[in-house]
């Protein structure tokens, strides 16, 4: 393991065996997405309660899993680039951090939409929506703090240590706001918590949430590189890299 | 002349007298958080409405809110002047650890800025026709809150004191954080109004205060060293 | 099949509204996404490439000279100097 950690040291290393993971991540998310999407939008039966805007959470959920599980891997990141002062480390946390952005703003818009047709209204503090709302802050803060330093250095540690600041309070933020969340409005369903949903439901939820994880995973290899390509612009291998594409 | 003591102790408490010395000689900055946290609460009549019975409803949490905002506005205050002058450099060439040096200087701001708040907010709970019997737990969970704020956004303020607009990238960093104790102080005090919970909502707001003291003291470290360093 | 014909579909039982926004949001946005990620690369080994050829034409004309050793600038940010 050991040996692993010290080649990622080498962001020449990294950027050549990326190159070999990438297209099988990318062929996943293509063919899982598509599958999830036939599935869930003209296959799945429609809720009985909610009829054919249930259909959202086929976006909703794995957009919302994936905010939360990019600020986790950041963090994670940021970790490894403080103790072990790995660059790529950072580079990855750097090109997760808007990902994860846009991944919390896809599932409040959801979110919100679907909150139309089932509570007759475009916005609602319940205890999902409002966690999604505080998680999108806490990602702008580490973005903004990343570029607010005129080193790269300063800014990246500091966005490491928010980052590992941001996670340990996110299950705590969680927490506060269902109790709150139930205090208020002992009485509502939220819109996913359903006892029982069927097979053919969840199915396709799954494979949406799978290809969702594979975009995350081609998406973020492939913006690492570009970082790579970005930091390391003065090396020889990246020069002879440039002049060797078309 | 003897020698300089070391020592840990030696230098908390030595921290502790320096900064509490300093802060109380800037009465400025120990007042200002007081009457910005008045005119917020005073704000919300005029915006909203007079009528007693509404602000009662919503006297616990705009208290809090407005608590809150005071605190963080006197965040500023915990590094920057020492940043300016060099003296923070020198704590960090301390040899004692700067996790502890770091605690002490949040215990001074604490004790001169979160706890005069909770000592204020039921004179403000008045005008705001806050109903009796939540008075103490308004008090009590300010003083527990906001201990945890100011351990909380010394995090923040440590990260952005080397820079140039850090102010408002300190607002955005720290709220979402607090954002937890918010809901357990506002939440304790109208448990007060409505006559159970107190006790728990009393100890999550402890327990938060535990789990900060045990863990922002080394992130607030570790900030002070990327902001001196950068 | 859910849907018993193609207008059916569409009309999502009346939601259509709220259901193609929020697939076409996140389709739109997951698009964007990955067309920007490839023109951020496309555009950093242009500028790389350029750059090796300044160099060249002017190690050609001042067999001498030192290339310049300047990181790269991304479209919008500062530069920055690695450590």
């Amino acid at each position: 393991m050991w040996a692993f950690i010290n080649k990622l040291r080498s962001p020449k290393w990294f950027y050549a065996i990326s190159a070999k993971l990438q297209p099988f991540f990318w062929v996943a998310a293509t063919l899982l997405l598509l599958v999830g999407t036939v599935w869930g939008l003209v296959f799945a039966p429609a809720d009985y309660q909610q009829g054919n805007s249930f259909r959202i959470i086929y976006v909703h959920v794995p957009a919302a899993f994936l905010a939360q599980s990019i600020f986790v891997s950041m963090a994670v990141s940021g970790l490894v680039f403080m103790v072990w002062k790995i660059k790529v480390a950072d580079m990855a946390a750097t090109v997760m951090a808007p990902l994860g952005a846009a991944m919390t703003f896809v599932a409040l818009f959801s979110g919100a939409v679907w909150g139309v047709p089932t509570w007759g209204t475009w916005w609602m503090w319940d205890a999902r929506l409002t966690s999604m709302l505080i998680l999108l802050f806490l990602y702008l803060g580490v973005i903004a703090l990343r570029g607010a330093f005129s080193s790269r250095d300063s800014g990246s540690r500091a966005a490491s240590v928010l980052a590992m600041v941001g996670v340990i309070n996110i299950p705590i933020i969680k927490y506060s706001v269902d109790w709150w969340y139930t205090l208020h409005q002992p009485a509502t369903f939220t819109i996913t918590g359903r006892a029982a949903m069927t097979m053919d439901m969840w199915a396709p939820l799954l494979i949406m949430v799978l290809g969702f994880y594979s975009f995350f995973i081609a998406l973020t290899l492939m913006r690492t590189r570009s970082e790579i390509l970005r930091r390391e612009a003065n090396k020889r291998w990246v020069r002879e890299l440039a002049e060797e594409t078309n | 002349m003897h020698a300089p003591q070391g020592g840990l102790m030696v230098a908390i408490k030595a921290t502790l007298k320096r900064d509490l010395t300093l802060m109380l000689r800037r009465r400025g900055e120990v007042l200002n958080p007081l009457v910005f946290f008045a005119l917020v609460i005073t704000l919300f009549p005029i915006g909203i409405s007079p009528d007693p019975e509404l602000l009662a409803s919503i006297a616990p949490g705009l208290l809090w809110v407005a608590a809150l905002l005071a605190a963080l506005l006197s965040l500023d205050s915990l590094f920057r002047s020492d940043y300016d002058d060099g003296s923070l450099e020198q704590l960090l060439l301390a040899p004692q650890p700067l996790a502890a040096l770091g605690l002490a200087k949040v215990a001074v701001h604490w004790l001169l800025t979160g706890l005069p708040l909770a000592l204020m907010a039921p004179l403000l709970g008045i005008m705001l026709s806050l109903p009796a019997g939540s008075y103490a737990v308004l008090a009590l969970s300010l003083a527990l809150g906001t201990a945890s704020l100011s351990l909380i956004g010394a995090i923040g303020a440590a990260l952005t004191v080397g820079l140039a607009r850090g102010g408002v990238l300190l607002s955005l960093l720290v709220l979402p954080l607090y954002i937890p104790v918010l809901i357990f102080g506002a939440g304790a005090v109208q448990a007060a109004i409505f006559g159970d919970g107190i006790a728990a909502h009393l100890a999550i707001l402890g327990a938060l205060l535990a789990l900060a003291l045990m863990l922002a003291p080394w992130a607030i470290a570790a900030s002070l060293r990327i902001s001196i360093n950068g | 099949m859910a849907f018993s014909s193609l207008n059916e579909f569409f009309a999502m039982g009346g939601h259509a509204v709220y259901v193609w926004a929020a697939w076409g949001v996140t389709a739109l946005l997951m698009l964007v996404i990955v067309w920007h990620a490839r023109q951020e690369r496309r555009q950093l080994l242009h500028t790389v490439k350029r750059r090796v050829r300044r160099e060249h034409a002017q190690r050609q004309s001042s067999p001498h000279a030192q290339p310049l050793q300047e990181p790269v600038t991304s479209a919008q940010k500062d530069v920055h100097h690695d450590a």
